[in-house]
C-alpha cells in the first residue's frame, strides 16, 4: 500500500514536473528595451538624471508620484494631510518588504530623507525641509522652516531605501550609506529598494537585467513583466533599427528624424507626448545695450516664428512656446501665445531707434537638444529679417556649459525642465536677478532682473493655498511675455515606440519615467 | 634581436609619453567633466567642491606629475563615469575589440589574397573587372553608410515591390528583391565566457550572428585596399625577370604563381598590412558606434561626450601600445619572409 502511494505520487509527480515545466517556462514574460543612455550608478542619490529617475521608478517606490493629469498618486505614502502651515504629516503603507527581505517603516523615510540632505545634487532641492520625525511605524511627520508649498512635489523624489541595508560598513570599511561621485561605493553597486523588480546583473555601458520582486507590495498593478533587459544604445538609427528588426520590443527617445519611419511600420505603435523641457534663447543686456530696451526685446520675440520653427524644422515635434510653464504647471496662462509678427518687430525696432539694426553674437549647443543647432541657424535667420546680423557659433555639449556659464555670447540656448515640476523653478534659476551667493539665476545668461518678481516668487513660494499660488505664478508669466525677459521656443516632444504587442501607453507620461512595473505585455 | 625589442621598448615608452603630453594638454578643450557629473540645477558651491576633489583646480603641471607618478606604478587613475580604474574599464572593453578586429582581419586575408592574385593573373577577364569595379566603390563609401545599408538588408530587412505581385515572374522578381532580414541590428548577444572579463562571440553560432555585419562593415575599408596593393605588387612581380626565366624553364604556372611569385608580392603587403591593422583598431570607433558593439571604441566615444579625461588618455596610450606592438610584429614576421633584411637596422 505505501509503496503504491509512493509509486502513484511519484508518476503523478514526475507527470506533472513534465506537464507543466515548460508551460511555466514559456510563462516568463520578457522585456528588451534600450534607451540612449544607462544609469550611472545604482546608487539613487548619486546624480539627478533622468536615467536615474528612472531606475528608482523600476527598483524603488515613491512617497507619492505624478499620474498622467499631473496630479499625486499614492504609493508608500497612502494619505497625507497638511497640520498646519509648516507641518505635513504622511500615513505610510504597512504591508511592504524591501528587496532584502526587510520591512519597510516610517524610520527608513526619515532615513532616506537625511541621506538625501547630504547628497550634493539633490541637497538643495530639499533644503527647506527642516526635520523629518517618525511618530509610529506608519506615520512620518515633516517639518519645514517656512511655510512651503511643494512638499508633495518634493515626496515625489522620496524612494525610501532600506536603512538596515544600507548601514553599517563594507569589506573596505567604507560605511555603506556613503554617497561617491567618483569611485566605487557600496550604494553604487548594491541595491535594496521596495520596487516592482530586483536587479539580477549589471554591465555599465552594457546591459542590465532586472527581475519581477516576488514580494512586491502592489498586487492590483496590472504588470505583467518578469524580466527586463535594458541594453543602452546611444546612436540613434541603431536603436530604431534594433526595434524594427525585432531585437528589442521597447525603445526611447524615438528620434525625430524615423519618427514616420516608426509610425509606418505595422509591427510597431509610437507614443508621442508634449513634454516639459523648454528650449529658450537669453538675450543677454550685459554685454548688447540694445536688450536693455524692453522694445528691443520685444521685437526679437515677434521676429522669432515658433510655428514655424515647430512646424517645419521639428516636423511637429515640438510644442511653440510663449511663457515657460507648459500646460498642467501652476503657473501656466492659457492666453500666451506665440507672438510671430515681422512687421510689428520692424516697427518696435525702428521705435527703439534701431532701424537698421546691429551685429550679435549667438552660441547654442549641436548635441544637446533635438536639431539645437539647426533652431539656432533659423533663429538667425530670422533676425536678419529685422537687420540684426548673427554671428553663430555652436558647440558639442561638453564644451557649451563651459561657454554658457561665462556667459561668452549676446543670445545663448538653453533648454530647461523644473526638477520640482513647478513653475516657480523656471524663473528662480532663468531670470531671476542673479545672485552667486543664493544661486538664484544661475543659468540666467540674459542678466535679466526684475526685483518685484523676484519678490513676487518668493511670495509664492511661501502660499500654501495653491490656488492663491498659482495666480501669483501666473502673473509672473504675464510680466515675463509682456517685458520679453527671454525668447521662448517650444517645449521639446517625447516619443517612444515598442513592439505593437507591448502596451507601453499606459505606463507613459510627461516626466519621461515610464512606469514599467504597471507595463502589460499582451500574449500574441 | 634583443637589442631591436630594447630600442622598440624604447620606442613604445616615448609614445606614450608623447600621447599622455597631449591628451592631458588637450583636456581642456574636452569640456567639463564635472557638468556630466551633476544634475542641472545643483548649485556652483557643490560643483566647486567636486572639482577641488577631483583635483581639476591645480595648475597643469601639478596634474600631470601626480598623473605620470602614478602611470608609472601602472595606475591610470579611476574612470569619472565608471567609477573604476581606467585600466579595469579598458581590459573590460578590449576583448570585444580585439575579436571584432580579429574577424575583419580573417575576412580581409581570405578575401584579398585570392582576389588580388586572381585579378592580376586575369587582368583582363570580366570578373577582374568586376571586382576592380566594386572595390572602387568600396573606398569610396564611408564605414557608417555601409553599416547602416547593412543593418536595413540583413537586419531589418527590405520590401520592395516594383514588379506587379500578382504575376508569376512579378512576384518572383520581387521576391529576389526583398530581404527577410532577421540579423541581429546590434551588440554581441550573449557572448560566452572564456576567462575572467573575456567573453567571446566565437564560441557559438549565434554568437558569430552577432559577429558577421560589424565584422563586415570594418573589413568593407581595409578590403579594396589590400585587393589593389595585391594586384598591383603580383602585376609588377609576374613582369619580372625571374619568372620569365622560370616560365621559360617551364616550371608549372601555378608553381610560379603560388610560390615564386606570391612570396615576394607578400612582402611590401605584409608591411602595409601590418600598419593597417593597426588602424583598424582606431576605425573601430566608427564600427562600434553604429553596431553598439561594446568593445573599446564605443566606450571611447562616450568618454570624450562624458569628457571623462583619464579614461581618453588610457585609451590613447593603449592604442599607442597596440601600434607599437603591431609594428614591431610586422618587422619580426618581415625578417622571417626576407632573412635579408637586418633588424638593428645597421648595414649587413
Amino acid at each position: 500500500m505505501t509503496l503504491k502511494k509512493t509509486l502513484l505520487a511519484s508518476v503523478i509527480g514526475a507527470a506533472m514536473t513534465t506537464a507543466l515545466l515548460p508551460a511555466a517556462a514559456s510563462a516568463e514574460t520578457s522585456l528588451r528595451m534600450a534607451y540612449d543612455a544607462d544609469p550611472v550608478s545604482l546608487d539613487i542619490h548619486e546624480q539627478l538624471s533622468g536615467g536615474i529617475l528612472q531606475l528608482s521608478h523600476m527598483t524603488f517606490d515613491p512617497l507619492v508620484r505624478w499620474n498622467k493629469d499631473l496630479t499625486f498618486e499614492p504609493r508608500l505614502a497612502t494619505a497625507w494631510e497638511q497640520v498646519d502651515d509648516t507641518t505635513m504629516r504622511m500615513t505610510l503603507r504597512d504591508d511592504v518588504t524591501f528587496h532584502s527581505g526587510n520591512s519597510f517603516t516610517a524610520e527608513d523615510v526619515v532615513w532616506t530623507v537625511e541621506r538625501l540632505k547630504r547628497s550634493p545634487d539633490f541637497k538643495a532641492i530639499f533644503e527647506p525641509i527642516a526635520s523629518v520625525t517618525a511618530i509610529d511605524d506608519t506615520t512620518v511627520e515633516f517639518k519645514t522652516s517656512k511655510p512651503y508649498p511643494l512638499l508633495l512635489n518634493l515626496a515625489t523624489y522620496v524612494f525610501p531605501m532600506d536603512s538596515a541595508f544600507y548601514s553599517g560598513t563594507d569589506e573596505d570599511g567604507d560605511p555603506k550609506d556613503e554617497i561617491v561621485k567618483n569611485g566605487n561605493s557600496y550604494a553604487s553597486t548594491h541595491l535594496s529598494g521596495t520596487g516592482p523588480y530586483v536587479v539580477t546583473e549589471r554591465q555599465q555601458g552594457v546591459r542590465i537585467g532586472f527581475e519581477r520582486f516576488d514580494d512586491y507590495w502592489d498586487e492590483d498593478s496590472p504588470g505583467n513583466v518578469d524580466n527586463i533587459v535594458m541594453t543602452p544604445i546611444s546612436e540613434n538609427a541603431t536603436r530604431v533599427a534594433a526595434l524594427l528588426s525585432g531585437d528589442v520590443d521597447f525603445i526611447a527617445p524615438v528620434p525625430p528624424n524615423d519618427l514616420d519611419r516608426v509610425r509606418e511600420d505595422e509591427n510597431v505603435q509610437l507614443v508621442t507626448m508634449s513634454g516639459t523641457r523648454i528650449i529658450l534663447f537669453h538675450m543677454n543686456q550685459e554685454r548688447v545695450e540694445a536688450f536693455q530696451d524692453p522694445r528691443v526685446r520685444q521685437a526679437f520675440a515677434y521676429a522669432i516664428n515658433q510655428e514655424g520653427i515647430a512646424d517645419r524644422l521639428m516636423k511637429g515635434f515640438a510644442t511653440p512656446a510663449a511663457q515657460f510653464s507648459p500646460a498642467g504647471y501652476a503657473g501656466h496662462v492659457d492666453s500666451l501665445e506665440p507672438r510671430y509678427d515681422l512687421e510689428k518687430a520692424k516697427q518696435l525696432m525702428a521705435d527703439a531707434g534701431y532701424e537698421d539694426g546691429f551685429e550679435i553674437t549667438m552660441m547654442a549647443p549641436n548635441n544637446r537638444y533635438v536639431n539645437d543647432a539647426k533652431i539656432a541657424q533659423a533663429v538667425a535667420a530670422m533676425l536678419a529679417r529685422i537687420n540684426v546680423t548673427v554671428d553663430l557659433k555652436t558647440l558639442p555639449k561638453a564644451q557649451y556649459w563651459g561657454e554658457y556659464d561665462d556667459r561668452v555670447a549676446d543670445m545663448m540656448m538653453i533648454g530647461w525642465h523644473a526638477d520640482t515640476e513647478d513653475s516657480a523653478n523656471f524663473h528662480e534659476y532663468l531670470t531671476a536677478c542673479p545672485d552667486a551667493d543664493t544661486g538664484a539665476g544661475q543659468y540666467n545668461a540674459g542678466n535679466y532682473c526684475n526685483p518685484e518678481l523676484d519678490k513676487l516668487v518668493a511670495e509664492a513660494n511661501l502660499e500654501v493655498d495653491l490656488a492663491k499660488r498659482a495666480e501669483m505664478l501666473q502673473q509672473v508669466e504675464q510680466a515675463l511675455y509682456d517685458d520679453a525677459a527671454f525668447v521662448p521656443l517650444h517645449w521639446q516632444d517625447l516619443a517612444w515606440a515598442s513592439a505593437s504587442n507591448v502596451d507601453i501607453e499606459p505606463v507613459l507620461n510627461v516626466m519621461n519615467f515610464p512606469y514599467l512595473g504597471d507595463l502589460v505585455i499582451n500574449e500574441e | 634581436m634583443i637589442a631591436f625589442l630594447i630600442k622598440r621598448l624604447y620606442h613604445a615608452l616615448l609614445v606614450m609619453f608623447i600621447i599622455s603630453i597631449i591628451a592631458f594638454a588637450i583636456q581642456d578643450n574636452l569640456g567639463d567633466p564635472i557638468q556630466q557629473m551633476v544634475g542641472q540645477s545643483v548649485p556652483e558651491s557643490e560643483r566647486e567642491a567636486l572639482r577641488e576633489e577631483l583635483g581639476l583646480n591645480d595648475p597643469f603641471l601639478v596634474q600631470y606629475l601626480r598623473f605620470a607618478g602614478n602611470a608609472v606604478q601602472f595606475d591610470f587613475g579611476y574612470s569619472y563615469t565608471f567609477n573604476q580604474p581606467t585600466t579595469e574599464v579598458i581590459m573590460r572593453h578590449l576583448p570585444a575589440t580585439l575579436e571584432l578586429v580579429a574577424a575583419s582581419t580573417f575576412l580581409i586575408i581570405a578575401l584579398s589574397i585570392p582576389i588580388g592574385v586572381y585579378s592580376a593573373i586575369r587582368p583582363r577577364a570580366w570578373l577582374s573587372r568586376f571586382f576592380m569595379g566594386v572595390s572602387i566603390i568600396g573606398i569610396s563609401i564611408p564605414v557608417f553608410l555601409t553599416a547602416i545599408v547593412l543593418i536595413q538588408l540583413f537586419a531589418i530587412g527590405v520590401s520592395w515591390s516594383p514588379f506587379p505581385a500578382d504575376t508569376g515572374w512579378g512576384a518572383w522578381l520581387n521576391g529576389v528583391l526583398s530581404t527577410e532580414g532577421g540579423m541581429p541590428a546590434y551588440g554581441r548577444g550573449d557572448p560566452v565566457n572564456v576567462f575572467g572579463t573575456w567573453d567571446t562571440n566565437f564560441a557559438s553560432l549565434t554568437g558569430l550572428t552577432y559577429l558577421v555585419l560589424p565584422a563586415v562593415s570594418l573589413a568593407s575599408i581595409m578590403l579594396p585596399l589590400f585587393i589593389r596593393l595585391i594586384r598591383a605588387e603580383m602585376l609588377e612581380v609576374l613582369q619580372s625577370e625571374y619568372v620569365k626565366f622560370a616560365r621559360a624553364k617551364g616550371i608549372s604556372l601555378r608553381r610560379i604563381y603560388f610560390i615564386h611569385a606570391l612570396k615576394n608580392t607578400m612582402l611590401p603587403v605584409i608591411t602595409v598590412g601590418g600598419v593597417q591593422i593597426g588602424t583598424l583598431v582606431a576605425y573601430t570607433i566608427l564600427t562600434e558606434t553604429v553596431f553598439q558593439w561594446p568593445g573599446m571604441g564605443l566606450m571611447f566615444l562616450n568618454a570624450i561626450q562624458r569628457s571623462d579625461v583619464p579614461l581618453i588618455v588610457t585609451y590613447l596610450m593603449i592604442v599607442g601600445l597596440i601600434f607599437v606592438i603591431t609594428n614591431t610584429l610586422v618587422d619580426l614576421i618581415y625578417g622571417l619572409v626576407n632573412p635579408t633584411v637586418k633588424l638593428t637596422g645597421k648595414p649587413a
